[in-house]
């Protein structure tokens, strides 16, 4: 690397050969205001919000994309340089559409903060708009390309993250729209609803599909009882919504904000997730002992679900049977926790909490029902969460802190806290395996290998003699070499975990939206290490930490599962899996 | 929208391996498959970007980028006039309005009967000669309604024979 020297706003700025204005500027701590840029993600140069002058620059040039050079001499504040930004904010505008009073991203918006940065305070330039596009057809995802910018932000997440590319650009010039091929919805084409493009969005273009009303109807129905249940990931997302810092755990308010919305119970879905660990445990060791189809695939991540039966299913043998946690969670609440407390099942109504997008379309699965009813009848995300705590005109913050509702389903170990995090469902089950295999309470529960953010970890264990590889990735992007090696027969592992999202649930279409400034800023994507540590610290802070060790586990087993992977546990805690096609093209 | 025939499934297959490993191949392969078929098809788009590595919803994008690549199957007779400035001012718009009366194809469209379709075309940079049509590929510059008329006839006649 040599080292170029320039200067920004009249201050001598050394940067590296290579780097762009914009990395420089940042570099030494002046901020160059962008909207189409995301770090390692996109760098399109289409929105032109990022203009700076260049001394004896014929025209205006775009710092994401303009490498720096020797003797450069870079403003970012001349008059020319703030009316070349201001004129592009005010046509950008001109083709928006500014209901921005019930937009979901109202207050969030990187359009609107931009504009009020800027003062951007009338309709400069008033014309047409282009024509839009709407789909709703989707159980998660909603795309209204009336407000889309074009920063093709989502079509470089889809691309490159989970390296599908479900979104492009269609048509040219003025036309140009964001859609799935063919201007399909998301419903007709393959997209794993993972929601990364959701919360890369840096306006209201993309946005979860809410099923808050469904869920206050039935707070008020007075036949239901409303049992809640809340993800792991979630605590470690809620409090930003209330503009708390990143990672901070928030589990007591939480639980406090559920209590005063009306939900007869507020339970954990870590409950469920024990008990997926008893069950995807005990099918591992029947596998291995068994000489069943190796290495098994987790299968709590309904975004990578989907994903494999789009694009690998002739794996699909390999994934585990087990139901996701909170499905899990939905099929006892309706069984065993109704006959315990002698309630109708149909009178039941069971809410997820979720850091995912794809749970809402998980939970629509023919096959994840027990008998005429389906185990979960809807799911928030963090966010609608947030909404709905608003509306109910809860002041958060204030709130004391509560405990999680501890009749039958309340117990939870540190194992199941960790599932929140990539590496965590992986890190259960061994605890889980080994103490179970070696017979003794284990000693050393911190498996740290599976910790941290890299796309593919692996790891050798010994379980009671038997070595075994496991592996975790999370992204499709990561987990496709992976996916690749089984598909040819020559993968090494015995034990993979695969999460849609990167870095895991922490991280999932449904958490709170972190801006793209926070993103390309200092903590860049360490956002995620942040929420992941409160997790760990959650786990740390548990006096039981292997799921095997939960006592109201071991009850239900006692007295209604008789054991994992029997037969009321199959019909309850399994589920099933097919090919599906990719495009709905042909009506 | 119906699905393919396997004929026109092998013609894309053979274009798609002839191309393979070229660089820049999705346009050049996408042009051949227009040329064959007189369309693209989803499955020319789909077996493309498997080939190619890229997105369906990606080579959708080029396809709907560039006028001269079509969707939908095309007419036995194709008839391009150009909308550029030069040729619009001498009357390109007659010439579309009196083609679209003889032949029944909207603009961009292919007549009921499959037998036309008119494509109003950007510049084809014959400027001198305009207004410009293109009739299955024959240039006619100083285009006038009556050649369009007696090339449409033309052509009908030589259909009754077939």
């Amino acid at each position: 690397m040599t080292a170029v020297h320039l200067r920004i706003n009249n201050v001598n700025v050394t940067a590296e050969s290579g780097m762009t204005v914009l990395e420089a500027a940042r570099s030494a701590g002046i901020n160059i205001p962008t909207l189409c840029y995301l770090k390692d993600i996109n760098r399109s140069g289409n929105c032109r919000v990022c203009l700076v002058e260049v001394k004896n620059g014929r025209t205006l040039l775009s710092a994401c994309t303009t490498p720096v050079s020797e003797g450069m001499e870079v403003f970012t504040n001349s008059e020319r340089a703030m009316r070349g930004r201001r004129n592009t904010l005010s046509l950008i505008m001109s083709n928006h559409n500014k209901n921005c009073l019930s937009c979901k991203r109202n207050q969030n918006c990187e359009l609107q903060k931009l504009c009020e940065d800027h003062g951007i305070r009338d309709n400069k330039f008033e014309g047409e708009h282009t024509e839009a596009s709407y789909d709703d057809f989707s159980y998660g995802i909603v795309r209204d390309t009336s407000k889309c910018v074009l920063c093709e932000r989502c079509v470089e997440t889809c691309r490159k993250v989970q390296g599908l590319g479900v979104l492009g650009l269609e048509n040219r010039g003025f036309k140009t729209i964001v859609a799935p091929v063919y201007n399909k919805s998301f419903a007709d084409v393959n997209c794993m609803q993972c929601g990364q493009c959701v919360i890369n969005c840096p306006v209201g273009a993309l946005t979860e599909k809410e099923n808050i009303t469904e869920v206050v109807a039935a707070l008020n129905n007075p036949d239901k009882v409303v049992i809640v249940q809340t993800a792991p990931a979630v605590r470690a997302s809620l409090g930003e919504e209330f503009g708390n810092p990143i990672g901070t755990r928030v589990t007591g308010k939480m639980v406090a904000a559920l209590h005063r919305c009306g939900f007869d119970r507020v339970y954990d879905t870590n409950f469920g997730a024990d008990l997926t660990i008893m069950e995807e445990g005990n099918e591992l060791l029947e596998r291995i002992k068994n000489g069943g189809t190796l290495p098994m695939f987790t299968s709590c991540s309904p975004g990578w679900i989907r994903y494999i039966e789009y694009e690998y299913p002739e794996l699909l043998p390999h994934l585990s049977t087990s139901k996701s946690p909170h499905m899990m969670f939905g099929a006892i609440v309706k069984t065993y926790w109704a006959k315990k407390h002698n309630v109708d099942p149909k009178d039941i109504y069971v809410v997820s909490i979720m850091p995912c997008i794809a749970k809402k379309s998980e939970i629509q699965r023919p096959e994840n029902k027990t008998g005429n009813y389906v185990d979960v009848d809807a799911v928030l995300t963090t966010r609608e969460l947030g909404r709905l705590i608003k509306l109910y005109g809860i002041e958060f913050n204030e709130l004391p802190d509560e405990e999680f509702d501890s009749d039958l389903l309340g117990d939870y170990t540190g194992a199941a806290v960790i599932f929140g995090a990539t590496g965590g469902v992986m890190e259960a089950a061994l605890r889980a395996v080994k103490q179970q295999l070696e017979g003794k309470k284990l000693e050393q529960v911190d498996f740290t290998a599976c910790r941290g953010m890299a796309g593919v970890k692996e790891a050798e264990v010994d379980l009671a003699g038997t070595k075994i590889w496991i592996a975790i990735t999370s992204s499709m992007s990561a987990a496709k070499p992976l996916l690749e090696e089984v598909k040819a027969g020559t993968s090494k592992y015995t034990f993979i975990e695969v999460m849609g999202c990167p870095g895991g649930c922490i991280n999932g279409g449904g958490q709170s939206i972190i801006p793209s400034k926070v993103k390309n800023g200092k903590i860049g994507y360490g956002y995620k290490e942040l929420r992941m540590s409160a997790l760990y610290d959650e786990d740390k802070a548990c006096d039981l930490r292997v799921s095997s060790d939960n006592v109201q586990i071991q009850q239900l087993y006692r007295d209604f599962l008789e054991k994992p992977g029997s037969e009321i546990a199959e019909e309850l805690l399994h589920t099933s899996y097919s090919p599906k096609e990719k495009f709905h093209i042909f009506d | 929208m119906e699905r393919l025939n396997l004929d026109s499934l092998r013609t894309i297959d053979s274009i798609v391996d002839r191309h393979r490993g070229e660089p820049g191949p999705v346009i050049v392969m996408l042009h051949d498959v227009q040329d064959s078929l007189g369309y693209v098809p989803f499955e020319a788009m789909e077996k493309i970007a498997a080939a190619t590595g890229t997105s369906v919803a990606d080579v959708y994008g080029v396809v709907c980028f560039y006028a001269q690549f079509t969707t939908s199957p095309k007419g036995k007779h194709v008839i391009n006039i150009c909308l550029g400035t030069a040729c619009y001012v001498k009357g390109a718009q007659a010439l579309i309005d009196e083609t679209v009366t003889l032949t029944g194809a909207e603009i961009n469209k292919t007549s009921e009967d499959g037998i036309f379709s008119l494509d109003a075309t950007r510049c084809l940079g014959a400027c001198g000669l305009a207004p410009v049509c293109i009739i299955d590929g024959k240039v006619f510059g100083n285009c006038t309604k009556e050649t369009i008329v007696a090339e449409i006839n033309k052509i009908r006649a030589a259909e009754k024979m077939a």
